[in-house]
């Protein structure tokens, strides 16, 4: 494994090197998409994932156009600003990488005081055509800034600059819990953890971040959780213990992807998810309505699709020239792949349920162009563009 | 950012990144193996399981009533019949609370505390996932305000339901009887799963009594239902079973006769078909109209109805008890005759009043002075004097009297297909001493010669005795129903009297004089009748008079009136038709009972103007050595 990390990325250098050489004339076709600074493949497996969710979305939302519709439009938002902030220079990422986190920052402090509630949680600013949530926003400033801050150091990072990134990391974290949403909280700590992972933190930390995270656990259950997230967990242990409340949705959701079997009921066939069984299952969870209808067979072809993304992402995270450019892109990656662990543990019961929703296949704006705009990072970063040159 | 501290190895920082991104791909396979195992353990491994859940979610089997069977006349006249009506119901388990639902329906429409109450008690019972009625028959407006408002009540059900129908309306609320909703006595009793869908169930009369032969059998349908409990498709389907049609021997002509003849009275006419102990009309006056019992009569209503003093709701045929005054007295006459006490020609003097040995107290003839010195049966019976029966009936005592009035069918349940019958009162040594713990004296005796005293007969036991009579002795129950889902009822006789038939001749014969001798009591009252037909006059004292007191109609307010009776039966020589005929505070039987049995006996001997032929299945001989007449 290591060994073959170490040819491509030996090769890819190679590559660019001898790219820089000879020009855009050589590689005429891949300059078109190079000049456009986004990555063909990566593209190609993105619109195949959107695509195959639209088809689920349909089912999902009970056979109505409306929501296709409008996830379209998001998609093709989310597209435009992927494409749009690929052409921005990784330079001008890095050195203004402050900026997106200090407006979220400021964004997270102003929602509870003009934000909109749902569920008991205030999450939301109101800008009158759609709602957005600050805390998505930071799902990337976050990256982008520690990204820009260890880039810049001799790595392995020293003690003092990971108390630094812990601050940067822990003052969103904080905010995002407060509100309360201790899934994207947990979530925001995880991106900013993969970049410190990412940078080479040296091993003895992250055991010692381990023990400690366990040591915590009992505190946390007792200080810090509400009521209704140590009810989501104890539901999570046993889902009967209260069918028709908390349970419901495990129970539901497990029915809905077990009764799916091998090859799944058929596209729209889905009872579970049709006849109002299954709760949010155009949003967080349309996996159980893709479980039911296409099957394990589904489940896997979709799993594929997603790790070859994620193969996609670090192989162009490794391309990138600059540290800074492979901090951000791999940890966009690895954070993607959590949102699609999260998620397809939370709706299997493996996990707690947390507002995750599905990458690109669940319904809902915010997140599609979230991870657009991600991914448009990472093809900025990652396309190979000589950022010393 | 520059850092100053040293210089940045760019190969080496590009390796150590690539090593994480190794190990991060690492963990990756780990943890995208652990999403395989469990998707592949819920979907393969578990996927029989699941399947099950998912079916028990969305299927369920709904019951199916069975249509109530109908109720014709013995013409195949419709008598009880089945419309659709609609009735709300919820499933619990789809409301997301059930009591702001309940509320929720309570703005929409009108639901009484008794509705609730009911549907409280049906809940307790209910299985999962089970609708529970809460109102009945929904109006067109109703269920369009809960067509509008559906998408807000989650759990409820609109369903159609068969809903009963008395279209005679009151003139057979009695016999008839009425269904209702289940209430919680009820529900204990009932198989849960053949009643499971029904709501319905036979409260009084036919409704209750051949309850099992109407109900019917359940059905079961397989219905896919969404989350909220709304029935999307319907997957298999159980035909219910529908309840057994009932004929009965009734005819719809004389009931409505009957029932008409009784109006502004109150009363009862029962007739019976000699032949088959069929009965041809009972009507008890006045009625009411079970319709609105059916959904759920208003409290308001059933209160008038309880609190009404003509007292509607009792079933004056079946279930009043009267003295049956002279209509005993041809009773009486064959077990004078029969037990040798007195023969044809014996004759006692009538001075107007009789009094027993060593006893002060005059016991007084209904006619002032006596109806002559030389007072045989035959006369007896045609003027109904008292007297000749104080006197046969003292030297006979009471336990004779009482061995031939239970013959007849006094004081004994009649055995007709009613629930709840009433058996009356045949007084005898035994019964007096364990009812009133005293010993019977030789007073008694005269009243109950007469009809009096402490007997007591409903108008059906007249009808039957009446039948007895006309018979010839032969005992057998009076029965509504002739056919039930087309099988023929036997109704085998059960005794026949062993009575020498000089004696039925003497006895018929004078009461046939009741009708046509010159001084027969109800020769006035029946003179237009064509055919030889035999009738005995009763009256039944309501108010006690006291000695030597003269009984003053003018004066008594009509409830203190005698009761007026009649039994009849015709033609003479071969009976088809029995009748007892009872008005409250008639007066007279002569005057106004009589002349109700007679358009009875005339509307039926011209509807059926031919000896109708009895049922086969009724032609059954009987073992006679049951009988104890020797």
């Amino acid at each position: 494994m290591q060994w073959t990390v170490r040819e491509a990325i030996l090769s890819n250098t190679k590559f660019d090197r001898h790219f820089k050489e000879h020009g855009a004339a050589v590689y005429g076709r891949r300059s078109h998409w190079r000049s456009l600074h986004v990555d063909p493949i990566l593209v190609f497996l993105l619109l195949l994932l959107m695509g195959g969710g639209l088809v689920v979305l349909y089912s999902a939302s009970g056979k109505e156009f409306f929501y296709v519709k409008r996830q379209i439009i998001f998609m093709v938002v989310g597209l435009v600003a992927m494409a749009f902030v690929a052409q921005v220079s990784p330079r001008l990422l890095e050195r203004w990488a402050w900026l997106p986190y200090l407006g979220g920052i400021a964004l997270l402090i102003a929602v509870p005081l003009i934000g909109v509630g749902a569920k008991g949680a205030q999450r939301w600013i109101d800008l009158g055509a759609f709602r957005f949530q600050p805390s998505e926003l930071m799902k990337i400033a976050v990256p982008l800034l520690l990204s820009s801050y260890l880039g810049s150091k001799i790595l392995p990072p020293r003690f003092i600059h990971l108390l630094v990134a812990a601050v940067v990391l822990a003052i969103p974290a904080a905010l995002v819990a407060l509100q309360p949403d201790l899934g994207t909280a947990i979530l925001l700590v995880t991106s900013g953890v993969f970049v410190v992972f990412l940078a080479g933190i040296k091993k003895i930390y992250l055991v010692v971040a381990a023990v400690g995270a366990m040591a915590a656990a009992p505190a946390m259950w007792f200080f810090v959780l509400h009521d209704y997230q140590k009810a989501r967990i104890l539901t999570l242990l046993d889902p009967q213990s209260d069918k028709l409340g908390a349970g419901w949705n495990i129970i539901q959701s497990t029915t809905a992807i077990g009764s799916g079997g091998l090859t799944g009921k058929g596209w729209l066939q889905g009872t579970q998810s049709h006849l109002e069984f299954l709760p949010e299952s155009h949003t967080d969870f349309i996996i159980a309505v893709l479980s039911e209808e296409f099957g394990l067979t589904g489940v896997l072809i979709l799993l594929g699709l997603y790790l070859l993304i994620i193969l996609r992402g670090l192989i162009l995270s490794l391309g990138a020239p600059t540290m800074f450019g492979r901090l951000l892109a791999g940890s966009i990656t690895l954070t993607f792949f959590v949102y699609i662990f999260v998620n397809m543990g939370m709706v299997s019961g493996l996990l707690p349920v947390v507002g995750v929703p599905l990458p690109m296949v669940s319904y809902g704006g915010t997140s599609i162009v979230t991870l657009l705009l991600g991914f448009g990072l990472l093809m900025s970063v990652g396309s190979g563009r000589n950022q010393i040159g | 950012m520059m850092d100053h501290s040293g210089f940045k190895n760019h190969q080496n920082e590009h390796l150590i990144y690539a090593g994480r991104a190794g190990f991060a791909v690492l963990i990756l396979v780990i943890v995208v193996g652990v999403l395989v195992w469990r998707y592949h353990d819920l979907q393969v491994n578990r996927y029989q399981d699941f399947v099950t859940l998912s079916d028990q979610n969305r299927i369920h089997a709904r019951a199916v009533p069975p249509p109530r069977g109908l109720i014709f006349d013995r013409n195949g006249v419709l008598l009880a019949d089945n419309y659709p009506g609609f009735i709300l119901s919820v499933v619990v388990e789809r409301a997301v609370d059930r009591e702001a639902l309940i509320n929720e329906l309570r703005a929409l429409l009108d639901i009484s505390d008794d509705d609730i109450e009911r549907f409280n008690k049906l809940l307790a019972r209910r299985r999962p996932y089970e609708s529970v009625p809460l109102r009945i028959n929904l109006t067109e407006e109703e269920r369009s305000v809960l067509a509008v408002n559906e998408y807000r009540l989650q759990g409820v059900e609109i369903s159609a339901q068969l809903v009963r129908n008395y279209p005679k309306k009151d003139y057979l609320a009695h016999v008839l009887g009425y269904v209702g909703r289940i209430n919680e006595q009820e529900l204990k009793k009932l198989d849960p799963i053949a009643y499971s869908g029904t709501h319905l169930i036979g409260k009084t009369g036919l409704e209750k009594y051949y309850e099992a032969d109407l109900h019917g059998e359940v059905g079961y349908e397989y219905v896919e239902t969404n989350a909220r409990g709304r029935v999307m498709r319907i997957l298999d389907r159980v035909e219910p079973k529908r309840g057994k049609d009932v004929y009965l021997h009734l005819d719809h002509r004389l009931q409505d006769l009957a029932y008409q003849l009784l109006e502004g009275e109150r009363g009862a006419v029962v007739a019976i078909e000699v032949a088959t102990g069929g009965v041809l009309a009972m009507a008890s006056a006045p009625s009411y109209d079970p319709n609105p019992f059916v959904t759920g009569i208003s409290t308001k209503a059933y209160q008038a109805l309880i609190n009404s003093a003509e007292r509607p709701l009792f079933d004056r045929a079946l279930r009043g008890q009267y003295p049956p005054g002279s209509t005993v007295k041809p009773v009486y006459g064959i077990a004078a005759l029969d037990s040798g006490i007195a023969s044809a020609s014996y004759a006692v003097r009538d001075p107007g009043f009789f009094q027993l040995e060593n006893e002060p107290r005059k016991y007084r003839d209904w006619k002032r002075g006596g109806h002559g010195k030389a007072i045989n049966l035959y006369d007896a019976i045609v003027q109904s004097c008292d007297v000749y029966f104080y006197t046969v009936g003292v030297n006979m005592g009471i336990d004779r009297l009482s061995k031939y009035g239970k013959a007849f069918g006094f004081g004994a349940d009649t055995g007709i297909d009613l629930p709840a019958e009433a058996s009356g009162i045949m007084p005898s040594r035994d019964w007096k001493r364990g009812s009133r713990g005293i010993i019977w004296y030789p007073g008694d005796t005269v009243n109950t010669s007469i009809g009096q005293g402490f007997m007591n007969a409903t108008p059906l036991q007249l009808a039957v005795v009446a039948s007895r009579l006309a018979s010839r002795g032969e005992v057998r129950a009076p029965k509504l129903v002739q056919k039930i889902g087309g099988d023929l009822i036997p109704n085998p006789l059960t005794d026949v009297m062993n009575i020498d038939s000089r004696h039925w001749d003497h006895v018929l014969g004078a009461m046939a004089g009741v009708v046509t001798d010159q001084r027969g009591t109800a020769r006035r009252a029946l003179a237009a009748i064509k055919y030889p037909m035999a009738g005995k006059t009763g009256t039944a004292q309501v108010v006690g008079i006291k000695q030597d007191e003269r009984y003053d109609a003018s004066k008594m307010a009509k409830l203190q009136l005698d009761h007026a009776l009649f039994i009849a039966f015709a033609p003479l020589d071969n009976p088809r038709i029995a009748v007892g005929v009872i008005v409250e505070n008639g007066e007279h039987g002569s005057s106004t009972a009589a002349p109700v049995a007679g358009q009875i006996v005339d509307a039926y001997m011209k509807f059926y103007p031919h000896q109708v032929t009895p049922l086969e299945a009724d032609v059954v001989a009987v073992d006679s050595a049951g009988s104890d007449f020797e």
